[in-house]
């Protein structure tokens, strides 16, 4: 029997298309987020509220309020029933989805708390803060207490990630540091300026960290050397996200120029100056499958697709 | 009733229910023939009666068998294939074939509750009951042992049923038979009870007996147990109720009344008491009078007290009358012969008479004084010198009380301006070690300055000669000042050193240099020389194979080791009790893996060089839960700690964070973390001119004496500090374009004048760029406080500072 022959494989396309944009009327959009699958969207604003959006349709689905100050960062877990955030009021809370209720209302922190993450099984919550610990809070038990407080941070935690059974975590002493749990180890890498955002690689093999040196590093996450270095843009002062495409391709970052920078990971060539408009890109966001691209300015989300708009409504 | 009369019946009201009006024209009714009335059972079915009325009982399907269809027994089953399992499971009961009647009140075989045979009232367990029975004599209800007596367990104890096998009879004793004469039987040989009361009457009868085997061997006798009933009720060890059976007959001979006692017969022929006088039915006594069916006339019926009843002598009386009522012990009477007469009736129950007097203690007469005598007493060690500094008033009383001459004119100011040696030595207390006062401390000098100086602020008229706590307070301070001046010279350090030393056999407790070894043993070299007076002491304990740096430093070291630690200190100190875990409080915990040099670290960076110049590999132990939750093994299962492993190091110096080379050197700087945390108060630009400001605090001294108290310790803070070049070469040694936090104000300038290169960035994450020079001690202290935000520029600043609508960003926050 014969084979067919292999698909050419298409060019990777970019999120270059605006398809729509959502005003979250919550203020600044402090963060977006995509959920586990790709389907919602979690906005994070300066007015105290936490709210739920369907991608597709954009619609508001819930508004959870319950912090005292500006949402920083939030994450959903695996399985849409829960709802991690962090504020500026030192508290990390667990929503229920459905009822938009508090679950719990995690303190501890001493400062405010810059990320959160949820880990794979949504078990424990993971949030990293400007007093510089990282706290992993139970969410199993009615413990109020963290279950393991990683204070190795020497200045605040900027952003954290997990994934399986490693944590990420950047800090603004300039370090990367990456926690396995299966090896109890840390290492360490010295950056040298603050960073601001830490990424895994789709494939694990690869860390990704964004610094104030307006700097996107790619780095071998066994080896802590450096293959890719991405420059351009511009990051100076604000806590700016970046992140990897859904098929580790490209490298994307906000700017303080108003534009999301896209490079070729192997290349490092820039291939894709996005404006997004006139003040800073906040926050961004790529679907963990999909070629699709949130960013947050002000106080709108934009959503990006690969194709122009009239297509993705057939869809 | 007008209207009711008019109405007729219809306002009348009814009760009840009415009788059906009879008609005349219906045949009454005629009540139901006996053969036409029917009984049902429980559950409605009929039930006839067969045979007899009373005697038969249905059985069967409306008398016929079983059920409608016939004869099958509802649990029928064939037992064909279920024969062995059902007989297995459960074998036949009868009751599986009865009916249900059958269990009834009146069936066959009724499960009703019913008195087991278990327990009956036939058999008598008699000791016991003779054992309650004299019991029941001293209870203070009488007979209230009745009930116990229904209810009565047959079968008996283990015990009793074994000394049954093994021959015992009940109503004997235990043990081995005897051989002896048969003992006297009562006159009811039927009741055989053993205890007869008192033994020496019973011993007596018993050679009374006229036939006695040779060689038949009797049971021993029963002996009546002793009844450990506890004593209730509020009354007094001793007392008896009353006894209605003398009571009521006011004699004192107790007679039978049947009435309350039923056992009392049986007591009475327990005692060995045959029923005397004459016996009367019913209630007679004092106060009853006689009844009706007394045939007695002529009793009396009231009573009628006479005088005979009364005791008219103070002289024993002879025992056996009324002497003492009712409430005469039981003996009492009958062991008259054994105890003394004069304890008759005094002993309480329970006790017996003492076989020996108590010994009689003698007590001598103390002796007499003699006529001349004073009770004074006169301290033998106080010397006439050392009671100088008292009071006019106190040597009055000294002369007076004591008879003690004070020699010397009493000087002015009263008790309290002693100090406490003179108090001790009045006390008759031997001085203590060590210096007595602060001012013993001081050189000479420096004693003769303050005198100087006090002389000349104070007025003579309070001028005190007694050196008191308050003047020891401010001596200290001058000295301490003394020797902040001389701080900037290490020669006089080494002087000052010296001085203090001299001539102290104390010893040294605290050993500043304990890691290391060989330099503590150059230390102590050098402590000991001090003590000798040796100038040369530091350039003779110092290693000579040393280089020149390393020495300068030592020798600085020792000699603020040396001063800090001076035997004043030691003598106060040794007034206290050392901590027991003194180590523990000198050490700290800290990451047993140190991160290396930032610097390398910088360069790689900078030279794009990551990977193995930049990574740093810790072990680091996570939770066990967090293991568990994140569905891990956990990597080091014997592990009981959390996190990066710890070490124990020194805490004298906040820089052992930082290096461990620094911290071994620096270890001797005691309280460096203090000042540097109270740079707000003395900033540091004003540290290197220590002369002078311990100068002004030498004048202020003059005008402001309250408040020395208070500068005394900030004064101590200045003794200690060091020099501004160590401060420098401490933080100029991580890296040199550093800013500290101590130092923030100072390189904000510094960074201004720098240039705007990048001025921006180094504003905002100061610390970040510092990095390893930020203690995590400022760390933690700044994260308490709310963090500030500082921007990026000043066209963020107010964006930032005024959220959202001008600049909807973020910033990360520096920390303060």
């Amino acid at each position: 029997m014969m084979a067919f022959p292999q698909p050419k494989p298409e060019a990777p396309q970019l999120p270059q298309h605006l398809h729509r944009t959502i005003d979250c009327k919550q203020g600044a959009v402090r963060a977006v987020r995509f959920n586990a699958d790709g389907n919602y969207l979690l906005t994070c604003g300066s007015d105290k509220s936490l709210k739920l959006w369907s991608v597709k349709g954009e619609a508001l689905l819930k508004s959870y309020s319950g912090h005292g100050y500006e949402v920083l960062d939030a994450d959903s877990s695996y399985d849409n029933s829960q709802i991690c955030s962090c504020s500026s009021d030192k508290t990390v809370i667990l929503w229920d989805v459905g009822t938009g209720q508090v679950t719990r209302k995690l303190r501890g922190h001493a400062g405010k708390v810059n990320c959160v993450q949820f880990n794979e099984e949504a078990t424990v919550i993971l949030s990293g803060s400007i007093d510089g610990t990282v706290r992993c809070w139970d969410t199993r038990s009615r413990r109020f207490e963290p279950i393991q407080v990683l204070d190795e941070a020497r200045d605040g935690v900027s952003s954290l990630k997990v994934v399986q059974h490693e944590l990420l975590t950047g800090s603004v002493d300039g370090r990367v540091r990456r926690y396995d749990l299966r090896m109890g180890q840390l290492h360490v890498d010295y950056i040298g300026s603050p960073i601001t955002c830490v990424c895994f690689s789709q494939d694990g093999q690869c860390t990704l960290s964004s610094s104030l040196d307006s700097t996107v590093r790619l780095l071998d996450k066994s080896t802590g050397e450096m293959l890719g270095e991405y420059t351009g843009h511009k990051m100076k002062g604000y806590k700016l996200d970046c992140c990897l495409s859904s098929k580790d391709t490209h490298v994307l970052s906000c700017s303080e120029d108003g534009h999301v920078y896209c490079w070729d990971l192997v290349e490092g060539s820039l291939s894709l100056k996005l404006a997004v408009g006139k003040a800073v890109v906040q926050s961004l966001s790529f679907h963990p499958t999909e070629t699709c691209l949130l960013t947050a300015m002000e106080g709108k989300v934009q959503v990006w697709g690969p194709n122009p708009e009239e297509t993705q409504e057939d869809v | 009733i007008m209207a009711a009369d008019s109405d007729g019946e219809e306002d009348f009201v009814s009760y009840g229910t009415a009788l059906e009006p009879l008609e005349e024209d219906e045949p009454l009714k005629k009540p139901i023939p006996l053969h036409e009335q029917t009984v049902t059972d429980e559950k409605g079915r009929y039930k006839r009666f067969h045979g007899a009325f009373t005697g038969g009982f249905s059985a069967g399907y409306f008398n016929t068998v079983g059920s409608k269809e016939g004869w099958t027994p509802s649990t029928f089953k064939s037992s064909r294939q279920q024969k062995a399992e059902k007989q297995h499971a459960r074998p036949a009961r009868p009751e599986d074939f009865m009916d249900e009647e059958d269990f009834g009140e009146h069936g066959i075989a009724p499960t009703e509750i019913h008195r087991s045979d278990e327990f009956a009232s036939g058999c008598r367990n008699e000791t016991a009951e003779m054992a309650r029975a004299v019991n029941a004599q001293a209870s203070l209800i009488p007979g209230d042992t009745l009930l116990e007596g229904f209810i009565r367990a047959a079968s008996s104890s283990i015990g009793v049923e074994l000394l049954r096998r093994m021959g015992w009879k009940e109503g004997q004793g235990v043990g081995p038979r005897v051989k002896r004469k048969a003992r006297k039987q009562t006159s009811d040989s039927s009741r055989a009870y053993g205890c007869v009361l008192p033994p020496g009457g019973s011993e007596e009868s018993e050679d009374d007996e006229e036939f006695a085997p040779e060689n038949v061997t009797f049971a021993p006798k029963d002996v009546t147990p002793v009844d450990f009933t506890p004593r209730l009720g509020v009354q007094g060890l001793g007392y008896r109720g009353l006894d209605p059976g003398m009571a009521l007959l006011g004699q004192a001979v107790p007679e039978h009344v049947d009435l309350f006692r039923p056992q009392s017969e049986s007591r009475s022929k327990l005692f060995g008491e045959s029923s005397r006088g004459k016996r009367r039915g019913g209630v007679a006594g004092q106060a009853f009078g006689i009844g009706a069916l007394e045939d007695d006339d002529d009793e009396e019926v009231y009573h009628k007290d006479s005088m005979s009843r009364y005791d008219t002598v103070l002289a024993e009386e002879d025992p056996g009358d009324s002497l003492f009522g009712w409430t005469a012990p039981q003996q009492y009477g009958k062991t008259k012969g054994e105890v003394d007469a004069s304890y008759l009736g005094k002993i309480l129950e329970g006790f017996t008479l003492a076989q020996k007097p108590v010994e009689q203690k003698t007590i001598f007469p103390p002796p007499i004084l003699p006529s001349n005598y004073r009770p004074m007493h006169r301290r033998p060690g106080v010397e006439v010198s050392r009671m100088s500094g008292i009071s006019s008033a106190l040597a009055e009383a000294l002369r007076t009380s004591r008879g003690h001459m004070v020699t010397e004119d009493p000087q002015k100011g009263g008790r309290h301006q002693l100090d406490a040696g003179q108090r001790g030595a009045l006390l008759g207390e031997s001085t203590q070690q060590g210096p007595g006062s602060v001012m013993d401390l001081l050189r000479p000098e420096d004693r003769q300055r303050l005198l100087n100086l006090r002389n000349s602020s104070n007025p003579p008229a309070a001028q005190i000669t007694t050196p008191d706590t308050q003047s020891a307070l401010r001596a200290a301070v001058a000295m301490a000042s003394g020797m902040a001046a001389a701080a900037s010279s290490g020669l006089r350090q080494q002087q000052e050193a010296l001085a203090a030393w001299k001539g102290k056999t104390s010893t040294q407790t605290f050993r500043p240099f304990e890691n290391i070894p060989s330099k503590q043993a150059r230390y102590e070299q050098y402590v000991s020389r001090l003590k000798q007076g040796d100038q040369d002491a530091l350039e003779q304990s110092l290693d000579s194979g040393m280089t020149e740096w390393e020495r300068s430093r030592e020798r600085e070291e020792f000699v603020r080791a040396s001063i800090l630690y001076r035997p004043s200190s030691s003598s106060l100190s040794s007034r206290f009790t050392s901590a027991k875990q003194q180590e523990d409080d000198n050490q700290v915990e800290v990451s047993r893996d140190e991160e290396g040099d930032v610097d390398d670290k910088e360069a790689a960076a900078k030279m794009k060089m990551f990977g193995k110049l930049t990574r740093e590999s810790f072990e680091w132990h996570p939770d066990k839960l967090l293991c568990k939750r994140f569905n891990v093994p956990h990597p080091y299962p014997e592990s009981v700690m959390v996190g990066l492993p710890k070490v124990k190091r020194d805490k004298f110096s906040v820089f052992n964070f930082l290096t461990v080379s620094d911290s071994q050197q620096l270890i001797g700087e005691l309280r460096l973390q203090t000042v540097d945390v109270s740079s707000d108060r003395n900033s540091h630009p004003a540290l290197s001119s220590a002369n002078q400001e311990s100068s002004d605090e030498e004048e202020e001294e003059e005008e402001e004496e309250e408040e020395e108290e208070e500068e005394e310790e900030e004064e101590e803070e200045e003794e200690i500090r060091p020099p501004m070049d160590l401060f420098k070469a401490i933080f100029s040694g991580s890296s040199d374009q550093d800013s500290s936090s101590s130092e923030e104000e100072g390189d904000k300038a510094e960074e201004e004048k720098k240039g705007k290169t990048d001025a921006n960035h180094l504003n905002l994450f100061s610390i970040g760029t510092t990095s390893a020079s930020t203690p995590t001690a400022s760390a933690s202290t700044a994260s308490a406080s709310t963090p500030t935000l500082t921007p990026a520029s000043s066209s963020t600043l107010t964006g930032l500072l005024h959220p959202p609508l001008r600049s909807f960003s973020f910033i990360i926050c520096r920390r303060v």
